[in-house]
């Protein structure tokens, strides 16, 4: 295995719900904080993003109940339609979920891809549906939160996985 | 599904029965948001479990904001003191001539027995933050049903018209800002008396005439007021100035962009307009109106 497309693995601990908890958590509030103007374009979705690595790390515990609530909060918080950012967020999950074996075997930039493509699919999901509600397109400018998601994908990744870490050293 | 664990695992439903559930679930909740306006309730329920969250995810900006204000120079206090000075001695001579024709207007309309036409009440709401979707124009104030505002009222702040409250939550409210594309005010050009009405285009900072005729007495620098013909927004509250006026013959209205005067784009205080105007009913025979004008192809 020194090929370096794939992921050397790690032996971690069992992930906490209580740490999954949080991390959505904390998410929301990300999205919440009062954004605007340029950095409204820059902002990642750090739910999409949060929701997205729970679906691919631990498929069994973070599915499709936790995106679709955390979507109806999306869209009552930005006064959207019901439900656009539910549905999004649900495909985003089966999409986390169906490919999670494929994503995990892969390492850094390779991952990157796989995330970019799906955060893309997201948002090309919400456009659609206002789209068809009558909305204007806000312009390519809309697509760019999705590149700095998948740009904080790597340091996303090692700070979730921190408590996950042996504390000590198991052969002491 | 071929990465579906085996069998002999009791996961519940495959992935794929669980998105077609959930898909149904949201694209059922997006029909009856848009098209029949139900789950207001539901809706109202997660308002108020997101509350807590919110206020505390803008709080904050406000300490940054706080702390930006604490640290401002001596020189611009200084250039802002001589402004602040100036501005309210020109205006203490406004006020004075103000108060001057309000007596003279009272007294004219106790002539004429006519109702005093402004009757607000004005409440002082805080703009918590912008609502974070691209395809509207949108902000969030800290004013809710428990403060008596209600969907329809107006906001303004000390330049004009910023938008109209659409949706109450307990606590706060979604104020839709008049450059939003399906948000119209009627106005009127202060020069000349002439009436429009005037909508959002979608894009910070303008907005546009609507249905108004080639040959129509309009000039760059025009004020428009509110004509208050609606019942909705007050009479003469300033809303925006011309900026641009395109004239062709290809087409049916001339194509007049204005630029809003209220602050849209300030995220500051605003003034909820509780205007409960004594307005004569509507005659019965007339047909169904709506209660905004629809929007339409303007040109």
């Amino acid at each position: 295995m020194a090929d370096t497309r794939f992921a050397p693995q790690e032996i971690l601990l069992p992930v906490k719900a209580g740490h999954i908890a949080l991390s959505l958590g904390v998410a929301l509030m990300l999205n919440l904080l009062p954004w605007s103007g340029a950095w409204l374009w820059i902002k990642p979705d750090f739910v999409a993003l949060v929701v997205l690595y729970w679906c691919i790390d631990q498929p069994r515990k973070v599915g499709f109940i936790s995106a679709w609530v955390l979507g109806l909060f999306m869209d009552v918080a930005d006064g959207t339609l019901f439900g656009q950012h539910a549905l999004a967020y649900s495909i985003l999950a089966y999409a986390g979920i169906v490919l999670h074996r494929r994503v995990r075997m892969f390492s850094g930039t390779a991952q990157v891809l796989h995330v970019v493509v799906l955060l893309l699919m997201n948002d090309l999901i919400v456009l659609c549906i206002r789209l068809a509600a009558g909305a204007d397109f806000p312009g390519f400018q809309y697509f760019i939160g999705s590149f700095t998601a998948a740009a904080l994908w790597l340091p996303l990744g090692a700070l979730l996985r921190l408590p996950q870490r042996p504390r000590s050293d198991p052969d002491l | 599904m071929e990465h579906s664990p085996p069998p002999f695992f009791k996961t519940g439903p495959s992935p794929l029965a669980r998105l077609l559930i959930f898909s149904a679930l949201s694209l059922a909740f997006l029909v009856a948001d848009v098209r029949l306006n139900y789950l207001a309730s539901l809706r109202q329920v997660a308002a108020v479990i997101l509350y807590p969250l919110q206020r505390i995810a803008a709080a904050p900006a406000g300490i940054v904001q706080r702390i930006g204000d604490f640290f401002v120079t001596h020189g611009s206090l200084r250039t802002d003191n001589e402004r602040l000075t100036r501005e309210n001695f020109e205006q203490g001579a406004l006020l004075q001539q103000l108060k001057a024709l309000e007596a003279e207007n009272v007294q004219l309309r106790n002539l004429l027995a006519a109702r005093s036409r402004l009757d607000v009440k004005l409440s002082v709401a805080e703009v918590l933050y912008a609502a974070r979707d691209p395809f509207s124009r949108k902000v969030i104030i800290d004013r809710g049903s428990q403060n008596d505002v209600q969907p329809g009222q107006p906001v303004v702040d000390n330049r004009g018209v910023v938008g109209q409250v659409t949706r109450v939550y307990p606590w706060l409210s979604e104020v839709t800002l008049v450059t939003d594309k399906g948000q119209f005010v009627p106005v009127q050009n202060v020069r000349n008396g002439l009436r429009a009405v005037i909508g959002g285009t979608g894009s910070d900072g303008t907005l546009e005439l609507r249905f108004v005729p080639q040959q129509a007495d309009y000039q760059n620098g025009d004020e428009l007021v509110t004509s208050g013909i609606d019942g909705v927004y007050p009479a003469g509250l300033p809303v925006a100035r011309v900026t641009q006026v395109e004239r062709s013959v290809e087409q049916i209205f001339a194509r007049i962009t204005c630029a809003p005067l209220g602050g849209v784009a300030n995220y500051n205080q605003v003034l909820v307009v509780n205007s409960n105007s004594s307005f004569p009913a509507r005659p019965v025979d007339s047909k169904k109106v709506a209660p905004r004008p629809k929007k339409g192809k303007a040109g």
